[in-house]
């Protein structure tokens, strides 16, 4: 019912627009014809463009939630009319029924995240099959391609890590730790490999460190036995791994002395940032991974416009202390 | 008249009906008559041949929440027997049938000797099942989730018989109708049906009339275990992938499902086409939802709204054939 009022709204302002719209030239006289020719396209109402977004993420989670947040703003931005859809657990079968249930309602486009391309690959190639144009988000950048996608929106691992290695090497890190929580994760070790590539390119060493996720005391007593031998910056994946490398330079009277990088932002380490305890923390900016393809794709509908360049990276964008008060600001709005 | 509206399934097929065309009026626009009809019919083959077994069981008086779990065991099973082993995907398929086989009779086991409630016991092999499940699976691969099962030996017989398409229809949803009507024959045909009734109904006279309770409970079990795995062939044949997440939460779905289609949460009466019916509208119910357009933040929201309407209907209708009764 509700989505049918805001249609129902939306038509009415597209109908008021369109006629708006005609008048402009007849004022102006002198517009050039390619805008004279453009004019009807312009006018077409775009309410009229259905985008359909499959995800794998809850919107209870709030890594998804702001990704859900980029939708619903685009689509009013864009003035398009946008569905969001994920499974209730993570669930990929659910998921691929999901987007099954999508193609055949023949959307304009579809948007979709690929954890498991094996699972999801069928309906996936459904849709590209049935002439939908498709962009893959946050992870699918190694098979979107092969799928026959448009394109992807995400932040690749490995230069997310060298980002953050240059970012070290700038603030004159010589000797760098790499802390692995998840080892036999290959995301985890692409990121491990970019950030090391990157602190070796610029002169200094490093090597990776394995620790225990499930474990905070072993991992904390492993970082202090590392900082030992000289370590000068450290890189942690995400919140298992900043949490015992915060606690572990606290202990060692060393924040500060030993810069510290992480992967994904969470109060403890935004405020961290805020008081100096953190050097940066690597985000990928998954709202924007929401918000452009909607963009991207009403475009494409309308106008057969579409960036050249396949990956399209929202990340890696880095929170440093200039930015952290504003950052945890967005972060309650459910932006960041 | 009197008789059709006598029967169990009476009041679900009202509700299939009236969910039929409440998305057939608010979503057929959007592809939900033709489009839509294959994936809902798929949704609902899998968890009806779930409902079968679960329904069969409700009937006997006992519950099974253990088949989510199963279904990630089994389909693990599989996926590792290929993977580790390079067994070929027949030889996973009947080790997974032969381990569901072997849960369910200890479930039922379990059940008819501590007499414990089986809602208690099988929520425990629930727990254990998935944490055995995710814990073996980390232990030999790393990762959660198991793919490359297109590469198995014989794979091409196997998605033949468990994931092609006949006529545009995937063809579990045969299976669903094979299975249903076999269950329903057995419940309302032959002996074993009757002792179901009597075990689920009346279970001390069953008992001196010489029905064997604890034998029937405990086939039943591994009944409801063997279409768990039954159903984790037909994703894993399909998707060619397993994670250890499968099937989460399909325990209550096919419950919902059973109940939908008039069976009692206390035993003794039921039907297995209900159940069927039940499945439907859970399918219908669940793709619906996207065809009309709905975001999912509300999901949930329609989806409770609809079965508690369905089930409104439902005893309505069966209020209803009581009083035509009198």
């Amino acid at each position: 019912m509700f989505r049918k009022l805001i249609t129902c709204v939306a038509v009415v302002l597209a109908a008021a627009c369109s006629k708006g719209e005609p008048a402009k030239p007849a004022q102006t006289g002198s517009a050039p014809p390619a805008a004279a020719a453009a004019a009807p396209a312009e006018s077409a109402p775009r309410n009229n463009i259905r985008i359909a977004v499959v995800t794998h993420g809850q919107a209870s989670d709030t890594f998804w939630s702001v990704v859900k947040n980029g939708v619903d703003r685009a689509a009013k931005d864009q003035g398009v009319t946008v569905t969001y859809n994920a499974p209730q657990t993570f669930d990929m079968v659910a998921m691929s029924r999901l987007i099954d249930a999508e193609v055949a309602k023949k959307p304009d486009g579809l948007v979709v995240s690929i954890p498991d391309s094996e699972a999801l690959g069928r309906s996936i190639k459904a849709a590209v099959d049935a002439g939908i144009p498709v962009i893959s988000i946050n992870s699918g950048s190694d098979v979107y391609k092969q799928l026959g996608l448009l394109m992807h929106v995400g932040q690749t691992e490995y230069e997310a890590g060298f980002g953050g290695g240059e970012k070290m090497a700038a603030a004159g890190v010589k000797s760098a730790l790499c802390v692995n929580h998840e080892v036999g994760n290959s995301a985890q070790d692409l990121r491990c490999k970019g950030f090391l590539d990157a602190v070796t390119k610029a002169g200094g060493t490093g090597k990776v460190l394995a620790v225990n996720a499930n474990d905070p005391t072993d991992s904390e007593q492993k970082i202090t036995a590392a900082l030992g031998s000289g370590v000068d910056g450290i890189l942690t994946l995400g919140p298992l791994g900043s949490g015992p490398a915060l606690s572990s330079l606290k202990k060692g009277g060393s924040l500060g002395k030993v810069k510290l990088g992480t992967f994904d932002l969470t109060p403890d380490v935004l405020t961290g940032i805020r008081d100096g305890e953190l050097e940066f923390a690597i985000d990928q900016q998954q709202y924007l991974q929401g918000y452009l393809p909607i963009v991207l794709l009403s475009q494409y509908k309308q106008f057969g416009v579409l960036p050249a360049g396949g990956i399209l990276p929202t990340g890696p964008g880095f929170v440093t202390k200039n930015t952290a008060a504003q950052v945890i600001e967005l972060s309650q709005k459910g932006i960041r | 008249m009197r008789r059709i509206l006598n029967r169990p399934e009476f009041g679900a097929a009202c509700g299939v009906v009236a969910v039929w065309v409440f998305f057939a009026l608010y979503a057929g626009g959007s592809g939900f008559l033709t489009a839509g009809a294959p994936t809902y019919l798929e949704i609902a083959s899998e968890l009806g041949i779930l409902a079968a077994a679960v329904s069969l069981l409700m009937i006997a008086g006992e519950f099974d929440l253990s088949v989510g779990s199963m279904i990630a065991a089994s389909g693990m099973t599989i996926s590792l027997l290929h993977e580790q082993l390079g067994w070929s995907i027949w030889g996973g398929i009947a080790a997974a049938m032969a381990l569901s086989l072997v849960v369910g009779f200890a479930n039922g086991l379990v059940v008819v000797r501590t007499r414990l409630p089986s809602f208690i016991v099988t929520l425990g092999s629930l727990f254990i099942l998935s944490g055995l499940t995710i814990g073996i699976t980390r232990l030999v691969t790393g990762r959660t989730q198991v793919g490359g099962l297109r590469k198995a030996l014989h794979y091409e017989s196997a998605q033949s018989l468990f994931a092609s398409q006949v006529g545009g229809f995937s063809v579990s949803i045969f299976w669903w109708v094979a299975i249903s009507l076999l269950a329903t024959w057995v419940l309302l045909r032959t002996r074993f049906g009757n002792w179901i009734f009597g075990a689920g109904g009346a279970p001390d006279a069953a008992r001196n009339l010489g029905v064997p309770v604890q034998k029937v409970k405990i086939a039943l079990f591994m009944t409801t275990a063997f279409c768990a795995c039954l159903v984790a062939t037909f994703q894993a044949v399909k998707f060619n992938s397993t994670d250890v997440l499968r099937g989460t939460g399909k325990e209550l779905e096919a419950i919902l499902a059973a109940v939908l289609g008039g069976t009692l949460l206390t035993g003794g009466h039921g039907s297995v086409i209900g159940a069927a019916f039940g499945a439907l509208i859970f399918g219908m119910v669940q793709q619906g939802i996207v065809f009309a357009g709905v975001d999912s933040d509300w999901y949930k929201v329609f989806l409770g709204a609809m079965l508690i309407v369905a089930v409104l209907v439902n005893t309505y209708v069966r209020g209803r054939m009581v009083e035509a009764r009198r």
